[in-house]
């Protein structure tokens, strides 16, 4: 019995990922010297930021406060060069690799970082905004290479499991987050820190936070759902393919770098991801009954 | 008519996955899902198959008229060469490197 025959426009969806290509004109610096000293410390990677700077050290501890570790030794250091450098965050994100060193560039700053040796700098002005990119990138590859991810979602933990909430901007990330019930521990409204563990993935609390404006817990649990979120006529989980969940996984999981090692590495873990956790969609309202269907 | 082969490029990931497969392209991370059809003609494209006898295979398992069917394929293929997603060729393709990479 022969099957039903489809079009050639039904042979094939496709969908854009969200990187794209650059080039990249890097420059040398010498690394500052020694001054003061912030270990940051996000999904369990602690990240040293050294500085002269003691304002900036102080920008540091406040901005990121509750993921300052005092105790852990970080594996990863940057040497940061404040000073009257350009501030234009227009520019387009140039990340890429070059003689086994990363090159990140905006106009904002410009930085090298040599994952092997774990050691790297940064040029920027003194403001939360740069460094906060910077920390993106290198979490970002670093994940990458662990078959993790950093996505665009708001994610909780509740009775000991973490939740995901993921979407583009608009989507109801920080909204959800709002109407989350006092049992719920936030873990970040705007991007989740996605980790494999074992036969599954944990979610870990950032500092990188949405509309929200305020710092997720510093804490982890496993993923027990992804969902992602639409606004509806009410609230209700509705199931998606795994073609649908891989798409809107990739169009929403964080990746700068110009690498296509590294390409094959996301794809790879979104592929990983959607086959070991529960994906659903979800639509509300919205309203704080939506809660009662996550549990 | 000048026979074509078509080979998968090593440029991309590839995986079976809820009885899907789903394709990204390395360089310019382009995202495909294919069909049955598709996929059929996917796991064909070894380079030693020729088009031709790929749009017969596909005449075999579904009920299409053969000229529907070459042209259709065709299009398909031309589709993913742009992406660089498949490699094709007057000439059989013997690279070994135009294997592609499973994303097991």
């Amino acid at each position: 019995m022969k099957q039903q025959w489809n079009r050639s426009s039904q042979l094939c969806r496709r969908a854009e990922g969200p990187w794209n290509a650059s080039k990249y004109e890097g420059n040398e610096l010498s690394p500052a010297i020694q001054t003061h000293e912030v270990a940051i410390e996000i999904g369990g990677i602690p990240v040293l930021l050294r500085t002269e700077d003691a304002s900036f050290r102080d920008l540091l501890e406040n901005r990121y406060a509750g993921f300052v570790s005092r105790t852990a030794r970080p594996k990863f250091e940057f040497d940061v060069d404040v000073g009257p450098h350009g501030a234009s965050t227009d520019e387009d994100l140039q990340v890429k690799i070059q003689a086994g060193k990363w090159l990140l560039r905006r106009g904002d700053f410009n930085s090298e970082w040599d994952p092997r040796a774990g050691k790297g700098w940064i040029r920027q002005s003194a403001n939360p905004y740069s460094i906060d990119s910077v920390l993106r990138i290198v979490h970002s590859l670093i994940l990458a290479r662990e078959g993790g991810f950093l996505v665009h979602s708001a994610s909780a933990i509740r009775t000991g499991r973490a939740f995901l909430f993921s979407g583009l901007s608009g989507a109801g990330k920080t909204t959800i987050s709002r109407l989350a019930p006092s049992d719920v521990t936030l873990l970040t409204d705007e991007i989740s820190y996605v980790r494999r563990d074992g036969e599954g993935y944990r979610a870990c609390g950032t500092p990188f936070a949405g509309e929200l404006a305020r710092l997720g817990e510093n804490c982890s649990a496993p993923v027990a759902t992804l969902f992602f979120l639409e606004q509806g006529p009410k609230n209700q989980i509705r199931p998606i393919s795994s073609a649908d969940a891989v798409r809107r996984l990739l169009r929403n999981i964080l990746f700068f770098a110009d690498d296509a090692e590294l390409v094959k590495l996301v794809f790879r873990s979104a592929l990983d991801f959607v086959t070991l956790v529960p994906v659903r969609r979800l639509t509300f309202l919205p309203d704080e009954r939506v809660w009662e269907l996550v549990d | 008519m000048t026979e074509r082969y078509i080979a998968r490029s090593s440029a991309i990931a590839a995986r079976m996955l809820g009885g899907e497969m789903m394709i990204m392209s390395a360089v310019d991370s382009t995202f495909f899902t294919l069909n049955e059809v598709a996929t059929i003609i996917w796991q064909a494209a070894d380079g030693h198959t020729s088009l031709a006898e790929i749009v017969e295979k596909v005449c075999r398992e579904f009920e299409v008229e053969p000229d529907s069917a070459r042209r259709d394929t065709e299009q398909f293929v031309d589709e993913l060469s742009r992406h660089g997603i498949l490699l094709i060729s007057d000439e059989p393709i013997d690279n070994p490197s135009a294997r592609p990479t499973e994303a097991l």
